[in-house]
């Protein structure tokens, strides 16, 4: 499957699975697909049959709230069976509705916001210390960039220059309460974080090859963060830069029109084939 | 307590590839030794906790064993979520170490004086809390610290404290530890380098005619309930001697253990921080008598305790 047919799918099954669970968190959900995707699919050095293997590269989603797609994803790849996503948000279900390490796959759980990409960076340290090939992501939003906590991580990485790890800013300029400009304004974003030692990528994030080009472009020996620059709700007309779905759980109407355009778009790139 | 604990650090990452320190730019020559002998071991991440504790959390994940390490407040209160989620939560191996525990550093004031941390600490799910009283306990309490897979919290003092073991001798930290013979009247529980008040106030009681006892608690989480039980059974009053908030500390840790016992036991008199700031400037001995947790000014509030 390619990434552009595995981005829309994943789409749909998270926001089946939202509908389902009445789980909010789609429009972020949406916006990082493609990232994840073109990861997943292109990237990553992983076996969905040997998920602790040593020498696997490491994810983790630091914005834990947008576990859905992650949850798809991995699924579809194989790490355990797709109907087990209809347990999304379920009582006993090991698909908490923030990313959880009990599913297959899920490295760390994460949920309060400003924790993944550090632990994320200590694995990278790790590697670094013990000279291991292993390769490490985050996922952040650019909410999430708030957090001093994220600015305490680019400050080491720089300094210790983590060339074997790569952040992912899902930047959809959306956070829960408004648009991330009029709330805490962190333009020009990519050159903060190179200011700080990060050879920094700012790129369309919903352009796969360009995604695909930023993954594989050099670190020079710095750590690397992606600055991809996304719209919340991407892939469904009505969703697309509107905050109520930061929140809103799918429901009625809209639900079907959703299932509508991403049917139809994933004929379209399946068609592409 | 802190030299010796750092020289047993020493001689663990001798042997040990996988023991990591990470300290939160603080430990100036304190640590020197440590970095010495294991420089690839050590990390300084800055001052910023926060960031040392989920780090510290992703090197343990990948199987390694990682002290952090700061002053009192700093590695624990500043960085708690990142304690709870990345470290407790995932079962990461790491040990926070900490020094200036209580009023350690007197007059620099109430930011530097870690009076929760306990508390704080004890709530976490998988938490130990060791709060060694001299050199020795705190050698067994860093050694079963490191020995034992999941997270942990060690509260040092300094390094000026008296010691009240041989040298060598190895503490059971399990227990509570004996510095006299068990109480018929008072049994006094002390966790930390209060030990040496409570050593004393054991005497100045002794003096009285009063029949008591005197017990360190190096290892408060989890806690010998059957040898607190034991003395609470045995005698009239416990009291309860920390650097701390008498809230969840050592006091409520003691207050829960005899909440539960079914037959006759002690009345619990806990000394300590009550709901307040210790923010009167001075020094540990001048900030004990200050709060009524020093031997001499808890004497005359244990002989009205007893009814003497």
């Amino acid at each position: 499957m390619t990434s552009e047919e595995l981005s829309v799918r994943i789409r749909l099954r998270a926001w089946e699975m939202g509908y389902k669970a009445k789980a909010s968190h789609m429009g972020g959900n949406f916006s990082m697909a493609d990232a994840i995707s073109v990861l997943y699919t292109d990237i990553l050095n992983i076996d969905p049959k040997d998920p602790d293997n040593e020498g696997r590269d490491r994810v983790i989603l630091s914005k834990g709230h947008c576990c859905a797609v992650l949850y798809a994803l991995l699924a579809e790849k194989g790490f355990f069976p797709v109907k087990e996503l209809d347990n999304f948000g379920v009582d006993g279900s090991m698909l908490s509705c923030h990313v959880s390490k009990k599913v297959p796959g899920v490295e760390f759980s994460s949920g309060s916001l400003g924790h993944g990409a550090a632990v994320a960076a200590g694995m990278a340290l790790n590697a670094k210390l013990q000279n291991k090939d292993y390769k490490v992501y985050a996922i952040c939003g650019d909410g999430e960039c708030n957090e001093g906590s994220i600015w305490e991580m680019v400050m080491f990485a720089g300094q210790h220059k983590l060339d074997n790890f790569t952040v992912i800013i899902d930047a959809n300029k959306m956070q829960a309460m408004g648009d991330t400009k009029d709330i805490m304004n962190l333009q020009p974003l990519a050159d903060k974080w190179a200011s700080f030692g990060w050879t920094a990528l700012d790129i369309d994030g919903h352009d796969h090859d360009a995604l695909r080009a930023a993954f594989n472009a050099p670190s020079d020996g710095k750590p690397k963060v992606i600055v991809s620059n996304t719209i919340k709700g991407h892939g469904v007309s009505f969703m697309e830069n509107d905050l109520w779905w930061h929140y809103q759980i799918p429901f009625g109407d809209y639900y079907q029109k959703a299932i509508d355009e991403l049917n139809a778009e994933l004929e379209r790139v399946a068609g592409n084939r | 307590m802190r030299d010796h604990v750092i020289s047993e650090l020493v001689e663990y990452v001798k042997r040990d590839p996988n023991l990591y320190l990470i300290c939160g730019d603080l430990g100036y020559v304190v640590l020197d030794k440590f970095r010495e002998a294991a420089p690839d071991n050590f990390i300084n991440a800055g001052i910023a906790e926060q960031n040392m504790t989920a780090l510290a959390a992703g090197l343990a994940l990948e199987g390694n064993t990682v002290f952090t390490y700061s002053i009192g407040n700093f590695p624990t209160l500043r960085c708690l979520e990142q304690i709870r989620n990345d470290v407790c939560y995932h079962n990461a191996n790491v040990k926070i170490l900490a020094v200036g525990g209580g009023f350690v550093y007197g007059n620099q004031g109430v930011t530097h004086h870690a009076t929760e941390d306990i508390a704080v600490m004890r709530a976490l799910p998988g938490m130990r809390v060791y709060v060694p009283g001299d050199a020795y306990e705190a050698i067994a309490c860093i050694k079963e610290a490191y020995e034992t897979m999941g997270p942990a919290y060690i509260r040092l003092a300094r390094n000026k404290e008296q010691n009240f073991h041989d040298e060598g001798a190895v503490v059971d930290i399990t227990k509570i530890e004996a510095y006299s013979s068990k109480g018929s009247d008072v049994n006094i529980l002390t966790t930390g380098s209060i030990l040496t008040e409570g050593i004393k106030l054991q005497k100045l009681l002794a003096e009285q005619g009063i029949s008591a006892g005197i017990f360190s608690v190096p290892r408060v989480k989890p806690i010998d309930e059957a040898g607190i039980t034991d003395i609470a059974v045995s005698s009239k009053l416990l009291v309860t001697m920390e650097e701390h908030q008498i809230s969840c500390g050592l006091g409520g840790a003691v207050a829960e253990v005899i909440s539960a016992i079914g037959d006759k036991h002690a009345k619990l008199y806990r000394a300590g921080l009550d709901n307040r700031f210790s923010d009167t400037t001075g020094s540990q001995e001048y900030l004990r008598d200050q709060y009524t947790i020093s031997a001499d000014t808890l004497l005359p509030v244990i002989m009205k305790e007893l009814g003497r």
